[in-house]
């Protein structure tokens, strides 16, 4: 009977193929527009550590005091010097790294090649695995390289190729900033999106890979100055990095790992107990006002999924919605239109449920056509983000199955939602009426 | 005509007139926000940033074991080291001037701070205190720049100082930009009056003050303080230095050219890649990237919008004109003219259109509440609302032309036809 109505279907649609390509364009354009921004804000809005996000916290410390704080009430998104690496030694948590941007010079081993700039970060050992790094060579540093200011280093992936061919180079000294460190690791190619540990300095996406990553305490000595954001309260009294370092001014990303509950709650106390401290040597004149965010929570703060980009998904839901309403309008058309054919059918003994199973198949004909169409479209819409977004944020969408499929799903899905009304008024046609009025 | 028949009309197919109204109305509220914000990015786009931006491009670069920045030592030679760049620059034959420069507008890379008309204030009092970005600077900055100096004098050789990337010295002389000035002295006389900056406790005179300069920054961040840019002459050392070049007219390609084997002959312990010698106008693309592609989307959105909605409409009209195909035929054998059949459309379309106007006159104010609420949007003035029913209502009456056509073709004689 399905082959039947397949059949009925395309005939009825080959009857009048100007109304027929009306609703497969809008469906077409309807669906496209709201995929192509899916898949961007699917990118945006994705979870970056997904098997791990609910155990990493970002602590915050307020610093400055009420007037410091902003209209929600909350500290400073980053940490000054003096409160970071105090958390740092008291190290209540599982795992925990400061981390600070940096931007040094490389200069290759082959003198013909010109000096390169590469991103960085310096971070404690702990960030390795708190974060699930990925290594292809070697690893991390160890707790008593951060102590010892050992001068070692792990690299990207990428410079790992420019610096030695791509060829396992643990052991081998880097020339960072005119100092050598010895490289202990070679990471696999890790870029996540959002850059979640280091969202202040970042502002969340960011299409560079970070190069190389230092012992924090060693960067510090070696006096390799922070690149990200600074920001002040107050103009510092001593010039300088170490001036920077002794003031309150904040430009250090902090990132702890709680497993448990009770971990949370733990830490929770810990934090109060230190900004009561603090208030009590007389360094805050205000009650503790700590924050203690997972990183779900941390990264919806900090406002990382660009509203642009959430603007554009809700207009081209929209645009989706018109498109079905007008379908509905068109389909109603269509099918009123067969008004004594389908008088015919009833009156020859077809029940309610055969009109239906009928008028759905056409409608979910349509909507396969328009899926289909709005696949092409999706293609060419994904394909050509980059030329209305910003780069480091439509190198993210991507064209994989799970969006081709969903495109086809809710082409069929809708269209048959919309066809719901228009087969509803079919199926009451009344045979006598229709039968007469011939 | 009266409406009364045709409203008992309408009547008879409620479904389609509440599935185009609707449809009206969800365009309208749509479009109207969408052209919006198409208009909000076009006119942020084309402010001006208060420079002569043709001609004009900047050098980014960072030295190779540099020495420190913290040390009056390191400072002197990376002084030093600024110096024998700028010279070398300045003496190519494709090169009108030059000026050291911490930033750009539009470059986002601000340094953020306050000014007062009184010492000692501290960044937390709100009220006495003025935002601004501060542009460190020499004197060839404002033929570089191309910046207008409306009241006052342009800085001189002996102005400009130099200082570590992280010190903080007095800062004897600034020029300001008008809008600082304006809210800093609303009285005006800005020039030869002191301010004090970053809570500092010794004045800074205004010398100057430029007609318009924009800050680096383009976020919404600096909403309140866009054109508040004070001038500081004074060169910054550190491991880094950016250059702001003005070309010669029509020698823009060969300075840029000449910049990096330039600079590498001077010292070639530095690095300078790809993003090193920029032009204004890709440092203009650049920062406005985001908002041109948002107009574009939105521009796309309102194109299939309207294309969908005025399809939708052709497609139920002639659906209608078929199913009223004999009585079409009876008012015309009754006498009515062709221009009455057409006409009954045209009006019966602008009734459905005009409630589905009204509809989404709400919506459109509804939606852009929304918008103010999460996304950082502005009020929608009334004037594009107005703009946008008009533009639905013309729609309808574009897309009905073609059914109620046809329709007035319809012959008397098919009243006398089985439908």
């Amino acid at each position: 009977m399905f082959a039947y109505y397949l059949d009925l279907a395309l005939r009825s649609l080959k009857r009048s193929p100007g109304l027929t390509a009306l609703m497969v364009l809008a469906i077409g354009f309807g669906v496209a527009a709201s995929m192509t921004s899916w898949s961007v804000f699917r990118a945006v809005s994705g979870d970056p550590i997904p098997w791990k996000s609910a155990s990493l916290f970002v602590p915050q410390i307020d610093n400055w005091g009420p007037n410091g704080r902003n209209p929600d009430g909350d500290p400073p998104n980053a940490m000054d010097y003096a409160d970071a690496t105090a958390l740092m030694r008291d190290h209540r948590a599982k795992l925990q790294s400061a981390m600070y941007q940096i931007s040094p010079s490389v200069v290759p081993a082959d003198a013909a090649k010109h000096p390169i700039n590469v991103s960085g970060e310096a971070v404690y050992s702990e960030f390795f695995p708190m974060l699930d790094v990925p290594f292809q060579y070697g690893s991390g540093w160890s707790a008593s390289d951060d102590e010892n200011r050992a001068q070692v280093v792990v690299i990207s992936d990428k410079l790992n190729q420019k610096l030695f061919g791509g060829a396992n180079s643990v052991g081998r000294n880097a020339s960072i900033e005119g100092r050598q460190y010895r490289v202990v690791g070679v990471l696999k190619d890790w870029n996540p999106q959002p850059r979640f540990y280091d969202v202040v300095n970042s502002g969340g996406f960011d299409s560079g890979v970070k190069d190389v990553f230092l012992p924090f305490l060693t960067a510090i000595q070696a006096n390799l100055q922070n690149d990200g954001n600074t920001n002040c309260n107050a103009v510092p009294k001593e010039p300088g990095f170490v001036g920077l370092q002794h003031s309150e001014c904040v430009w250090i990303a902090y990132m702890a790992e709680l497993d448990s509950a009770s971990a949370v709650t733990a830490y929770r106390d810990y934090l109060q107990g230190y900004a009561r401290a603090q208030q009590q040597a007389g360094r805050f004149g205000w009650a503790p006002n700590n924050r203690l965010r997972d990183l779900r929570a941390w990264l919806d703060n900090q406002h990382v999924v660009p509203s642009d980009t959430k603007v554009s998904l809700l207009v081209a839901l929209g645009l989706l919605l018109v498109c079905l309403v007008n379908t509905i309008g068109l389909l109603l058309a269509k099918f009123l239109r067969r008004s004594s054919e389908i008088g015919v059918r009833r009156a020859l003994g077809a029940p309610r449920k055969a009109i239906y199973l009928q008028f759905l198949t056409e409608a979910g004909m349509v909507g396969a056509a328009g899926g289909v169409l709005g696949l092409l479209l999706t293609c060419a819409g994904v394909a050509s983000v980059g030329w209305v977004m910003p780069k480091d944020i439509a190198d993210l969408a991507r064209l994989d199955v799970s969006l081709l499929v969903l495109t086809l799903l809710v082409a069929v899905v809708a269209t048959m939602l919309a066809g719901l009304y228009p087969t509803y008024r079919a199926s009451r046609v009344q045979p006598a009426w229709q039968l007469k009025s011939n | 005509m009266k409406l009364h028949p045709m409203i008992a009309a309408l009547r008879k197919h409620k479904a389609g007139v509440v599935l185009i109204a609707l449809q009206i109305a969800l365009t309208l509220a749509i479009v109207c926000n969408a052209i919006f914000i198409i208009g909000q990015r076009i006119d942020r786009v084309n402010r001006p940033t208060g420079l002569d931006e043709s001609n004009l491009f900047l050098v980014t670069q960072q030295w190779v074991g540099a020495p420190s920045a913290d040390t009056a030592d390191g400072v002197a030679k990376l002084d030093a080291m600024q110096k024998e760049d700028l010279a070398a620059l300045r003496n190519l034959p494709s090169v009108a001037s030059v000026a050291p420069i911490n930033s750009l507008p539009l470059l986002n890379s601000t340094w953020a701070g306050s000014v007062s008309t009184k010492p000692d204030r501290k960044f937390s009092d709100k009220g006495d205190n003025v935002r601004t970005a501060y542009y460190f600077t020499d004197d060839q900055a404002m033929s570089t720049l191309g910046l207008k100096i409306v009241a006052g004098r342009a800085f001189n050789a002996g102005d400009v100082q130099h200082q570590g990337f992280r010190d903080n010295p007095p800062r004897p002389i600034v020029i300001v930009t008008k809008a600082l000035a304006d809210k800093l002295f609303p009285q005006g006389g800005a020039v030869g009056k002191a301010i004090y900056v970053d809570g500092s406790s010794s004045p800074s005179t205004i010398v100057g003050v430029v007609a318009r300069m924009q800050v680096p920054a383009t976020g919404t961040w600096v909403n309140g303080f866009t054109w508040n840019a004070t001038l500081v002459p004074s060169r910054l050392d550190a491991n880094f230095a950016r250059y702001a070049v003005r070309a010669k007219p029509g020698q823009m390609e060969a300075a840029m050219r000449a910049v990096a084997p330039t600079l590498y002959q001077v010292n070639p312990l530095r690095v300078l890649d790809d993003d090193s010698v920029k032009s204004f106008a890709d440092i203009r693309a650049h920062a406005y990237r985001a908002d041109v592609g948002m107009a574009v989307l939105m521009g796309v959105i309102c194109l299939i919008l309207l294309s969908v909605t005025a399809a939708g409409i052709v497609g139920l009209t002639s659906f209608w004109v078929g199913q009223r195909h004999k009585q079409i035929g009876v008012r015309r054998a009754l006498g009515a003219r062709k221009a009455d059949i057409l006409h009954y459309f045209q009006l019966e379309n602008l009734l459905i259109a005009g409630s589905g106007a009204v509809g989404g006159v709400l919506l459109a104010i509804g939606l852009n509440m929304l918008l103010m609420k999460h996304y950082e949007m502005d009020r929608l003035p009334i004037l594009y609302v107005l703009v946008g029913v008009a533009a639905v209502l013309l729609l309808g009456q574009g897309a009905v032309f073609v059914p109620a056509r046809r329709a007035s073709n319809v012959p008397p004689v098919a009243a006398t036809r089985v439908a």
